[in-house]
């Protein structure tokens, strides 16, 4: 087996390129947030392509993709948002595995559909692992490329791969699982059962109406505008621990979605989560999007996401590997 | 105790409604005991005020088979509850540019400015939980006298190390973040080394006192933290 390495430069950033792998965790006690890819689905899918672990570290390529050199022969697959991408000038197909020769630049257009891009890299992008992830935290400078996006002149490193494993090369995902990305989404959500926190109308609200996401949304969380959610009056909520989904409601009654940035704790209350399932979806929302949401169980909202991970893993098995050497 | 889902991937559970070191103490208790039970597919235990967030792998678990687990757990034992965390002696250079909102909440208070220091520094405040930022601690209890609402608008931007308070809290600021809590002081102690092999100074339930300290010896402390961040702590790969 030949083991290879790729050398990759950034030409240009883009609008905001990240580190992430799948998230960093066991520190949220300290405060310390999860991170990791906004759109777990097409992260995974791209490294399952390119033969890596679910958890080898990716480029998150937000709205508007980076420019990249290959210094070396490296297997690649751009999943997520069609943000146009291109090798040496000709368009390149999303969800599949291809090779790109030494010399080769990888560039991206315009926004087709979806808000973030992945690109998976065979032996995945090699950064030093902080706290067990390596993912970027830009808010508090931990992790992926000196805690911080991408910057022009920036050198990536991929880790070792099996060169010689041309038979990924074509792989590509069956077409039934392709994610559908669009300007409008539907959210299922679990209502949070503290139907105390809030006055009597601010669910059917939060169920009928449609919001947008705002431009001051990051990767911390989306600030919704829509019709605002009463909360009770008198109830004084005391600080508790977030998850990725919460949709959290601060005095003005305007929703704000938490993200993968989130913090760990916070003290607005919760009316209700995302699935799990569906935070993929949610993760390729950009401003001037809208979302509405419908209602769901917490064992129907368990059941779709085994069923949505049992179909992946038989159309491309996860690639099993000792924690310890991710 | 009450068990809250939040959505499809955590639960918390509750073990009292108020802000108060003896619930506190059981949460932290109970959240090690969690922890030390090492379960696969429990990816994150996190203590806060009165109640305890479990996240979990909701491929791996369920709800119901997660909440009997949790259950069936045997509640911590009053001494291991009691246990004190460790105790940290935190220098503040208060007022001055350091602590701009020290006159206001002296003036709020009824107080002199250096009668607020000495208040503040006064008590053994509990770290209650970490949040907010990685290694924020939620202080408490401030006393009554010194309570003041958060500031109208937050500032855009507080200095790593700023001392703040806000209502019957106090905290301090580890990395440079927006805050509108009010700024009476500054550490120069870092609460998050983020090169470092445990990078956070304190932990759920540890005890902290504050103590004023000069210029200088704020420099002096300032430039031994910078030596400390130039040394690798980092294990190489």
């Amino acid at each position: 087996m030949k083991r290879k390495r790729a050398q990759i430069d950034v030409v240009k950033p883009g609008w905001l390129t990240t580190v992430q792998d799948l998230g960093r965790h066991g520190y949220q006690r300290y405060g310390m947030p999860v991170s990791g890819v906004m759109d777990r689905f097409a992260a995974i899918v791209g490294n399952r392509l390119v033969g890596n672990p679910d958890g080898a570290a990716v480029l998150e390529c937000t709205l508007k993709g980076p420019e990249l050199f290959f210094r070396d022969d490296a297997r690649l697959a751009v999943t997520g948002a069609d943000l146009s991408p291109t090798l040496d000038g000709s368009d390149i197909p999303l969800w599949e595995c291809l090779n790109v020769r030494r010399g080769g630049r990888l560039r991206f257009g315009t926004r087709r559909v979806g808000f973030r891009c992945y690109l998976a890299i065979a032996g995945g992008f090699d950064v030093p692992a902080v706290l067990g992830s390596r993912s970027t935290h830009c808010p508090s400078q931990t992790g992926g490329l000196d805690g911080r996006p991408l910057r022009a002149g920036d050198l990536l490193f991929g880790g070792p791969f099996d060169g010689d494993a041309g038979r990924l090369v074509g792989r590509r995902l069956p077409d039934r699982l392709l994610p559908r990305y669009d300007r409008s989404m539907i959210l299922r959500i679990v209502l949070d059962p503290r139907r105390e926190l809030f006055q009597d109308t601010a669910i059917s609200t939060l169920l009928y109406s449609v919001y947008t996401v705002a431009p001051q949304s990051d990767r911390m969380g989306y600030r919704l505008i829509g019709p605002p959610l009463p909360r009770a009056g008198a109830h004084y909520f005391i600080s508790e621990g977030t998850v990725t989904g919460t949709l959290q409601v601060p005095a003005d009654g305007q929703p704000i979605l938490l993200m993968a940035d989130r913090q760990t704790t916070g003290g607005y209350p919760p009316i209700a989560v995302v699935i799990s399932v569906d935070l993929p979806s949610a993760a390729q929302l950009g401003p001037g999007d809208t979302v509405r949401f419908v209602s769901c169980s917490i064992v129907e909202a368990q059941t779709v996401l085994r069923t949505r991970y049992h179909l992946l893993d038989a159309a491309l098995p996860p690639i099993m590997v000792n924690r310890r050497s991710l | 105790m009450r068990l809250i889902p939040l959505g499809d991937s955590a639960v918390t559970v509750e073990l009292g409604e108020a802000i108060d070191p003896d619930v506190n103490a059981l949460v932290v208790a109970y959240a090690n005991r969690i922890i030390e039970q090492g379960w696969n597919g429990i990816v994150d235990v996190v203590p806060t005020y009165r109640s305890i967030t479990v996240h979990y792998d909701p491929i791996q678990w369920d709800l119901t088979a997660l909440t009997d687990r949790l259950l069936a757990l045997p509640c911590p034992y009053p001494h291991e509850a009691g246990s004190q965390g460790a105790l940290h002696d935190i220098p503040v250079l208060y007022g001055g540019d350091h602590g701009p909102d020290l006159e206001g909440v002296a003036s709020f208070a009824g107080l002199e400015p250096s009668e607020v220091i000495t208040l503040h520094a006064s008590v053994c405040y509990r770290v209650y939980m970490l949040g907010f930022t990685p290694g924020f601690p939620y202080l408490g209890l401030l006393p009554e006298k010194l309570a003041m609402p958060r500031l109208p608008t937050p500032r855009p931007s507080v200095p790593p190390g700023s001392v703040g308070l806000a209502n019957r809290q106090t905290g301090i600021y580890p990395i440079a973040t927006p805050g509108g809590w009010r700024l009476i002081g500054r550490t120069p102690i870092s609460l998050y080394r983020r090169t470092g092999l445990d990078p956070f100074l304190l932990k759920p339930g540890d005890q902290v006192r504050f103590r004023s300290i000069d210029e200088t010896e704020f420099e002096r402390l300032s430039c031994e933290m910078a030596h400390e961040h130039d040394r690798p702590q980092q294990r190489p790969r």
